[in-house]
């Protein structure tokens, strides 16, 4: 079954959790590209990978986030973008094998259009270059996340659309503004949102990062009555990040995440995993709580 | 002449470059803040007044920013519009004929990325009579100390927007203080505060740029 179709059964899938905090866990320093990991430890990248397919996922995403030139020109890594997000999918591809699906990850590029610094067609090269790539590693589908501009979205919707046969998935990042409702750093709300990445091409969309699942609730809520027939996604922070003697927490339990799970699912979430502060054990817990609200359905 | 300090403040905190911006589309064709700052000097105001409107429409988008009424786009093109006019003042800054009252070395510290707010503070202290070195992102210890040695006597600012980063700024401020004993460093930053300065052994903390230039005055009084 294609990933496309896997998701359209109707059946709830499971997505990963975080990769940024499971890297400096075993040794990325500050000031090191992580995505040069595919290449120099690609075992941490595969135990970071498996380790997720163990805790229940149907999918997993590739460590490439920062893969796009503009991102990795910060380390001299920019004319290693195609090695560096091929490499990436294949470590994801072995770990996932023939059941699970990989998700190619591409991040915002961190350049902000309507500044003038940059061209559209200078991104959209760079995310078509990071696509392809995704591609030719093995990924299944290509997730364009924790976007905030709809430029900049739209652009790598169109990058991965026109220049491979893989699905794609847009989510972005939303803050809870002081009036309650919800808006990316841009400006955009879900409504802004899915009206212009819908068109782009995007065949699953959502949210990841920024918000713990209580609040995805409520987004989810939103964009299922906008899109009523678009498969939603929701990549959750273990909750917003609280500082502890210079360390940051993230303070969302599995057991938090277990309980919320079936109100995700009634909001219209129909793949759910984990961002900033999931670990293997949250989303073993979302795994478990999926399986008895489909049990007792 | 509080006329135009009211034009250009409205020009900064509406993000109207020139002019020729098509930004915002209501102010199209108007005089932008470029244009204000030069026929303001041509008109004999003083490069004081001119940092005043500027500062005034930063505040008025600040604001509106904190309250989610203005985005990071509104404000990136406030901040636009302010460096066109400070753009301006260089000129008559790097003549001489404002006697600069020291130096600041600025940068955001290393693996941060966020300049914004830093710029700003750039923009202003600049305006408020002292030469700016500034860094850029992400810059290293070595990069810091490279700069004081250029620049002798110079005071050091540092800007952290993330939670993660700004623990940087203390082994930063360590090493600083071993090799030069002397130097006043000086951190900001959103997620900054005074107590965190002091626990890091800062010499001085400002929430925004017009206190920052209110410790560099008195720094060098
Ligand atoms: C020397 O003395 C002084 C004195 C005063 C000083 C001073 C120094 N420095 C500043 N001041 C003071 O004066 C200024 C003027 O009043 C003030 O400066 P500020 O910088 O505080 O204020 C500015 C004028 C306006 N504020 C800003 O410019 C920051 C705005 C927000 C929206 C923001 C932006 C714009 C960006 N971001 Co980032 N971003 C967010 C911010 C959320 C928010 N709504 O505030 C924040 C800071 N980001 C965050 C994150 C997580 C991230 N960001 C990232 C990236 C970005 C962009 C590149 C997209 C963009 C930066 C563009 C740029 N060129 O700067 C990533 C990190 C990249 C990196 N390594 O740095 C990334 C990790 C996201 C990701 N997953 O990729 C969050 C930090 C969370 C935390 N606990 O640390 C965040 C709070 C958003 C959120 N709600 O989650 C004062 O603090």
């Amino acid at each position: 079954m294609t990933f496309l179709a896997k998701v359209k059964s109707g059946k709830v899938l499971i997505s990963d959790g975080a990769w940024g905090t499971f890297l400096h866990e075993k040794g990325l320093q500050p000031g090191e590209c992580p995505e040069l990991w595919n290449v120099t430890r690609p075992d941490d990248v595969y135990d970071i990978a498996k380790s997720y397919i163990d805790a229940g996922a149907d999918m997993i995403e590739t460590n490439s986030f920062g893969g796009s030139r503009f991102k990795l020109e910060h380390y001299g890594l920019a004319d290693r973008a195609a090695e560096l997000n091929e490499a990436a999918a294949a470590i994801s591809k072995k770990a996932a094998g023939d059941a699970c699906n990989v998700l190619g990850s591409i991040g915002p590029t961190g350049k902000i259009l309507i500044m003038g610094d940059i061209t559209e067609d200078e991104i959209y090269d760079a995310f078509k270059i990071q696509a392809m790539a995704l591609a030719q590693g093995g990924a299944d589908a290509i997730v364009v996340e924790t976007m905030t501009a709809i430029d900049e979205a739209v652009l790598a919707i169109r990058a991965a659309k026109e220049n491979t046969p893989l699905p794609v998935i847009c989510t972005f990042t939303f803050e809870k503004t002081i009036e309650g409702d919800y808006k990316t750093m841009m400006g955009v709300s879900p409504e802004m949102m899915a009206s212009a990445v819908l068109p782009a091409g995007a065949d699953v969309i959502g949210a990841n990062c920024g918000n713990g699942m209580e609040r995805m609730i409520d987004i989810i809520t939103v964009l299922r009555r906008i899109a009523p027939g678009t498969p939603l996604l929701v990549h959750a922070n273990a909750g917003a990040p609280i500082v502890q003697k210079g360390k940051t927490l993230f303070p969302e339990k599995p057991q938090d995440m277990f309980k919320l799970t079936p109100r995700l699912i009634e909001a219209g979430a129909n793949i759910i995993g984990g961002c900033c502060g999931t670990t293997p054990a949250h989303i073993a817990a979302i795994a478990r709580a999926v399986k008895l609200y489909e049990k007792d359905k | 002449m509080s006329d135009f300090v009211e034009q250009l403040a409205l020009c900064v905190e509406r993000g109207k470059v020139n002019k020729e911006s098509l930004y915002p589309p209501d102010l199209k064709g108007q005089d932008g803040a470029d244009e204000l700052a030069k026929q303001a000097l041509e008109r004999g105001l003083q490069p004081d007044t001119i940092l005043k409107g500027c500062i005034l429409g930063m505040d008025r988008i600040g604001s509106k920013f904190s309250q989610n009424k203005a985005f990071v786009p509104e404000l990136l093109m406030a901040a636009k519009a302010m460096t066109a006019a400070m753009d301006h003042l260089k000129p008559f800054f790097q003549s001489g004929e404002v006697k600069r009252k020291g130096t600041l070395i600025i940068g955001t510290i290393a693996g941060d990325l966020h300049d914004i707010g830093k710029n700003l503070v750039a923009m202003v202290v600049e305006g408020g009579g002292f030469e700016v070195v500034d860094l850029g992102t992400d810059v290293s210890t070595e990069k810091f100390l490279a700069a004081i040695e250029a620049h002798p006597g110079s005071i050091v600012g540092m800007s952290a927007l993330l939670t993660t980063t700004m623990v940087n700024m203390e082994s930063a401020i360590r090493a600083i203080k071993e090799k030069y004993p002397d130097t006043m460093v000086l951190v900001g930053g959103a997620p900054v505060t005074q107590q965190f300065a002091d626990r890091i052994g800062a010499d001085g903390y400002s929430p925004d740029p017009q206190g920052a230039v209110a410790i560099l005055n008195k720094k060098v009084a």
